[in-house]
């Protein structure tokens, strides 16, 4: 958490002035919206009649309504202690997506048909392909790390035109190059180990700046004090310096991982067989692309936050043994 | 008598344009036991990094243990392998423990046994005097505790001199006598000791020799009775003066 300070001022959703602004800016919004068509509409019909004859009125006073159960919803949540207000928000937001989901009217038969295969097939294509892939791209980050900080001309050459070359193309361009590229050298190569290549070189260079900083942020008095006692250079490197860099690198690792995860989603460009091809592919013969794309939305996201939590684990084990 | 363990024969260096040191001679001896002291800024970090080649020189000769350094040197962490250096800023490795910063040296370079290794740490922890902190880990201990850390880590690496660079300047006055109590210690043992250092009990208690730098220069180098009571040189009364006052 940020800096706590410890004047704690009056709760900014309980301020006169504050749930006043809420009202007025509901009620312009909510009428501005015309909801009389809308299911809110019917629940009026007692007060407004006809819902679709209501007019101005009618939206005003549908507006009026949700206006005052929002700020009402807001005000009662402020009074929860920080727990449970982050709890109550993330249910009321999830359940308004979930809502919008729904109002796509999707075919949950269909979903239910196919989201075994999506997850036996998708899901386990795309972690393995990160998995790998992150794992490549960390080693192939340590070496282009030293190389950039290095002396020498050559290895600094390579690695930072490797760099610059691989955060420079976008990375869908960088699948098809690799893909349709090597076999015009007469190397064919398979989709997989293609996806692979194509992720681990992009998130390679972008890891690699993330080790650079990681190294370069260890205090020069480890270096001296290391090679003092004579350790050599791997020496020092391996066993001083990138333990001591691990926290500072994880972080970010961490969130490449997360965001390789779904730029995997690319490589279904040249037809493997993850999440996201399985998406756009499984519903097209009937015409339920909706519901394919919200299901592979849905179990993205959960991916994420296994992940999100994996690393705060991971970070918070390193905390406690620096100090 | 037998080689000197250091020598520096017209050592100069410069940073870009400035001089840092200027025409640099001395030599330590086995068992010598020297105090080098001067007003910030007068070079003397610079000369004993110089000694284990942390810093390199431009111009002159330095032979340490008859080696001599120099940019093509291919044995120079062989050479590091016999001095043991003290830090300002104690620079132990905060990601392991005491047992394990001590242990490091001989394991990894020496390639002593593990269990051996623990037992030379353990005897030199016992001899600064905190073998109760082995499993801690460096930033849980005070600023003389990791100095004493500090000091027994490179005893352990059974090193053949000394150095040490302004060890107390970053401690607590109250921590100060202790790793002063420690240094004074292993000078009694017969350790051959460069110590750059400001705390002149501990060069009239146990130096055999002060050298006083300024600009870059050695200005005199006598016994310590003769420096501290007949100064030669019209500096060194400035700064015994400024540093004696209180």
């Amino acid at each position: 958490m940020l800096y706590a300070d410890t004047v704690v001022g009056d709760t900014l959703v309980h301020k006169i002035n504050n749930v006043m602004i809420m009202l007025v800016l509901g009620l312009v919004i909510f009428s501005f919206f015309g909801l009389n068509d809308t299911i809110f509409g019917e629940f009026m019909r007692p007060v407004i009649g006809e819902p679709t004859e209501s007019g101005i009125l009618g939206n005003i006073a549908i507006g009026l309504v949700m206006s005052i159960l929002f700020t009402g919803n807001i005000v009662l949540i402020g009074f929860l202690p920080f727990r449970f207000q982050v709890f109550a928000v993330w249910i009321e937001l999830v359940l308004l997506f979930l809502t919008f989901f729904y109002s796509f009217g999707l075919n949950f038969e269909f979903i239910r048909s196919k989201i075994w295969f999506m997850i036996s097939q998708g899901v386990f294509t795309t972690l393995y392909i990160s998995a790998i892939s992150i794992m490549l791209a960390s080693i192939v980050a340590i070496f282009g790390a030293v190389a950039k900080l290095s002396s020498n001309g050559f290895a600094f050459a390579i690695a930072s035109f490797y760099t610059s070359f691989f955060r420079g193309l976008p990375l869908l361009m960088q699948v098809y190059l690799i893909y349709l590229g090597l076999p015009q050298m007469g190397y064919v190569i398979d989709a997989v180990p293609a996806g692979i290549l194509a992720l681990t070189l992009c998130y390679g260079a972008y890891m690699t700046e993330i080790f650079r900083a990681g190294i370069q942020s260890i205090n020069k008095g480890q270096w001296e004090a290391s090679r003092s006692m004579g350790f050599g250079f791997g020496l020092t490197m391996r066993r001083i310096i990138l333990p001591q860099a691990m926290p500072l690198i994880i972080p970010p690792t961490g969130n490449q991982f997360i965001a390789m995860l779904k730029d995997s989603s690319l490589v279904s460009v040249i037809g493997v067989w993850e999440l996201m091809f399985l998406a756009r592919t499984l519903g097209n013969k009937d015409f339920r692309h909706m519901e394919m794309l919200i299901t592979a939305a849905l179990i993205y996201w959960c991916l994420s936050m296994c992940l999100e939590f994996i690393q705060s684990r991971i970070e918070r084990h390193y905390r406690t043994i620096s100090h | 008598m037998s080689e000197p363990i250091i020598q520096m024969i017209g050592v100069s260096k410069w940073y870009g344009t400035f001089k840092a040191l200027t025409n640099i001679n001395f030599e330590v001896n086995e068992g010598d036991r020297i105090v080098v002291c001067g007003p910030s800024g007068s070079g003397k970090s610079t000369m004993i990094r110089t000694l284990n080649w942390l810093e390199a020189h431009q111009e002159g000769t330095i032979i340490v243990n008859g080696i001599e350094m120099h940019e093509k040197m291919q044995n120079v962490d062989q050479v590091r392998m016999d001095i043991g250096m003290v830090f300002q800023h104690f620079n132990l490795f905060p990601h392991m423990t005491v047992l394990q910063n001590l242990m490091a040296g001989p394991m990894w370079v020496r390639g002593i046994k593990e269990e051996e290794a623990r037992k030379t740490a353990m005897k030199f922890l016992d001899r600064v005097r905190i073998p109760e902190q082995a499993d801690k880990y460096p930033g849980q201990l005070s600023g003389g505790q990791q100095q004493r850390v500090a000091i027994a880590r490179s005893l352990c690496m059974s090193p053949k001199v000394m150095l040490f660079d302004e060890p107390t300047s970053a401690l607590d006055p109250e921590m100060v006598s202790e790793v002063l109590d420690t240094m004074v210690e292993l000078a009694k043992g017969g350790m051959t000791m460069v110590c750059v250092t400001h705390e002149m009990g501990f060069a009239k208690a146990v130096a055999d020799r002060v050298i006083f730098m300024d600009e870059g220069q050695i200005v005199e180098e006598s016994d310590p009775i003769s420096f501290f009571d007949n100064p030669q040189h019209e500096r060194t009364k400035n700064f015994l003066g400024q540093i004696l006052q209180h």
